[in-house]
C-alpha cells in the first residue's frame, strides 16, 4: 500500500483542511447584512453604493433590511444628534452578536464641522466602531473599500473562541471605548470594556 | 410691487388694525420692513390675538419666537408673533417686552392649534414658558438637556451633553444588570 497523497485524486477536489474559525469567517464575511442608517447626506451615497453603479452585491453585503434584527453591520451614514443618539444605541442593542459598526462620513466619525452642542462629536462615544470611513460625505468606492477592509478583519476574527469561552462581557454592556473632554477633544481608552463616566 | 405700493398697503393695514384693537393699550405702527407692526404689554398678548383672529381675519400664525436682548437689559426677552390673512392678503407683527430672567407668557395654542410646536421651540430654546400650553415640552433637545441655546448666556464651549447619555446609559446598564439577576 503506498503513501495516500492529499493532492491527488480522488482526494485533491473533495476536502479541503482548514480551521473552523476560517470557515466561520469566510461565510460571515462574505455575507453581512448592512443596516443602513441614513442620518443625513452620507444617506444618499449609501444608497447609490447599493444601486447597479456601484453594486455591493458584488461583495455579498446588498440586502439591506430596515429592522435590527436581521442586520449584522450598522452602517451610521451622517450627524448623529445628541436627540438621536439613543434612539441609535437602540438599534446596536437590537441587532443580534455578531455585529459591527461602520462610522460612514466625518460627522458620524468625529462630528465633522457640527463642532456644538447639538451633535455626537463622534458616534465612538456611544458604541464601539469597527470602520471609519472619512469623506463629507465618502464617495461610494470608499464606503466599499471600507466594506473590504471590514472583511479582511472578520477574517481574523476568532469566534469559536468565544463560543467555547462565552462571548465578552463589553458586548452586552460596553458603550463604547471613548471618553470625551468637554465638548472638544475624544480620548480613546484601550480598555474595551470600559464604560463611560467610570472615571469621573 | 414697488416699496410706494408697500407704503399704501401697510398704511391700510395699520389703520385697519388700529380699529381693530381700539380701547387696547397698544402702539401701531411700522416696522423697518414695512409690516405692520403692533407693540404691546405681555399680558395683552392673548386679547389682542384674539382679535386679530376673530375680527381682523389673520387666520394663520406665521412665527411664535422670541428675543434675547442680553442678560444685562431689564426687558430681557421679546416675544414676537406674525400673522398672516388670506382674505385681505395682509400680515401684521406683534411685538411685546418681557421682564425678567424667566419669563412666562399666556398662550394662544387655543387660537392657532398649529403655534403649539412654535411654543414648545420658543420654550426649548429660549426657556419662555407659555401658561396654559397642554404638552409644553422641550421639541429639538432632548429631554433632561439643562440649557436654553439660544439665550445669550449660553456658553459655546463647556456643554457637556454626553452626561446627559451617561445617564441613559446607566439607566440601560442598571435594566441590564436587573435582567441578568432575574436569569
Amino acid at each position: 500500500m503506498g503513501q495516500v497523497s492529499l493532492t491527488e485524486a480522488p482526494f485533491s477536489d473533495s476536502f479541503a483542511a482548514t480551521n473552523l474559525d476560517w470557515v466561520v469567517n469566510w461565510a460571515r464575511k462574505n455575507s453581512l447584512w448592512p443596516m443602513p442608517l441614513g442620518l443625513s447626506c452620507c444617506g444618499i451615497e449609501l444608497m447609490a453604493m447599493f444601486g447597479p453603479k456601484f453594486d455591493l452585491a458584488r461583495f455579498g453585503a446588498e440586502a439591506a433590511r430596515f429592522t435590527p434584527r436581521q442586520c449584522d453591520l450598522l452602517v451610521v451614514a451622517g450627524t448623529l444628534t445628541w436627540k438621536m443618539a439613543q434612539a441609535v444605541r437602540l438599534v446596536y442593542d437590537q441587532m443580534p452578536e455578531p455585529k459591527w459598526v461602520m462610522s460612514m462620513g466625518v460627522c458620524a466619525s468625529t462630528g465633522g464641522m457640527y463642532d456644538t452642542y447639538s451633535v455626537v462629536q463622534g458616534i465612538d462615544s456611544i458604541m464601539p466602531v469597527d470602520v471609519y470611513v472619512p469623506g463629507c460625505p465618502p464617495r461610494p468606492d470608499a464606503v466599499i473599500d471600507s466594506i473590504i477592509k471590514l472583511q479582511e478583519r472578520i477574517q481574523f476574527e476568532r469566534p469559536v473562541r468565544d463560543l467555547l469561552e462565552g462571548i465578552p462581557d463589553y458586548h452586552d454592556t460596553g458603550t463604547g471605548t471613548a471618553e470625551r473632554q468637554p465638548n472638544r477633544t475624544v480620548v480613546k481608552k484601550k480598555k474595551p470594556g470600559a464604560l463611560l463616566g467610570d472615571d469621573i | 410691487m414697488t416699496d410706494e405700493n408697500n407704503q399704501v398697503a401697510g398704511n391700510a393695514t395699520q389703520s385697519r388694525i388700529a380699529g381693530l384693537l381700539k380701547g387696547l393699550e397698544c402702539t401701531v405702527t411700522e416696522a423697518t420692513d414695512g409690516m405692520a407692526l403692533v407693540l404691546i404689554a405681555p399680558e395683552l398678548i392673548h386679547p389682542v390675538c384674539e382679535l386679530l383672529l376673530r375680527e381682523g381675519g389673520f387666520e394663520s400664525n406665521t412665527f411664535v419666537t422670541a428675543v434675547d436682548h442680553g442678560v444685562a437689559s431689564e426687558q430681557r426677552f421679546e416675544m414676537v408673533y406674525q400673522f398672516i390673512s388670506m382674505e385681505h392678503t395682509e400680515r401684521v407683527r406683534v411685538r411685546a417686552m418681557t421682564t425678567g430672567d424667566d419669563p412666562e407668557v399666556a398662550t394662544i395654542t387655543d387660537l392657532w392649534p398649529g403655534t403649539a410646536f412654535s411654543e414648545r421651540e420658543c420654550f426649548d430654546m429660549f426657556g419662555v414658558r407659555f401658561s396654559g400650553h397642554e404638552n409644553l415640552r422641550r421639541i429639538l433637545m432632548p429631554e433632561g438637556f439643562d440649557h436654553h441655546p439660544l439665550r445669550k448666556d449660553f456658553p459655546h464651549i463647556g456643554i457637556e451633553p454626553d452626561r446627559l447619555y451617561q445617564k441613559w446609559d446607566q439607566d440601560r446598564r442598571a435594566a441590564f444588570a436587573e435582567k441578568e439577576a432575574r436569569k
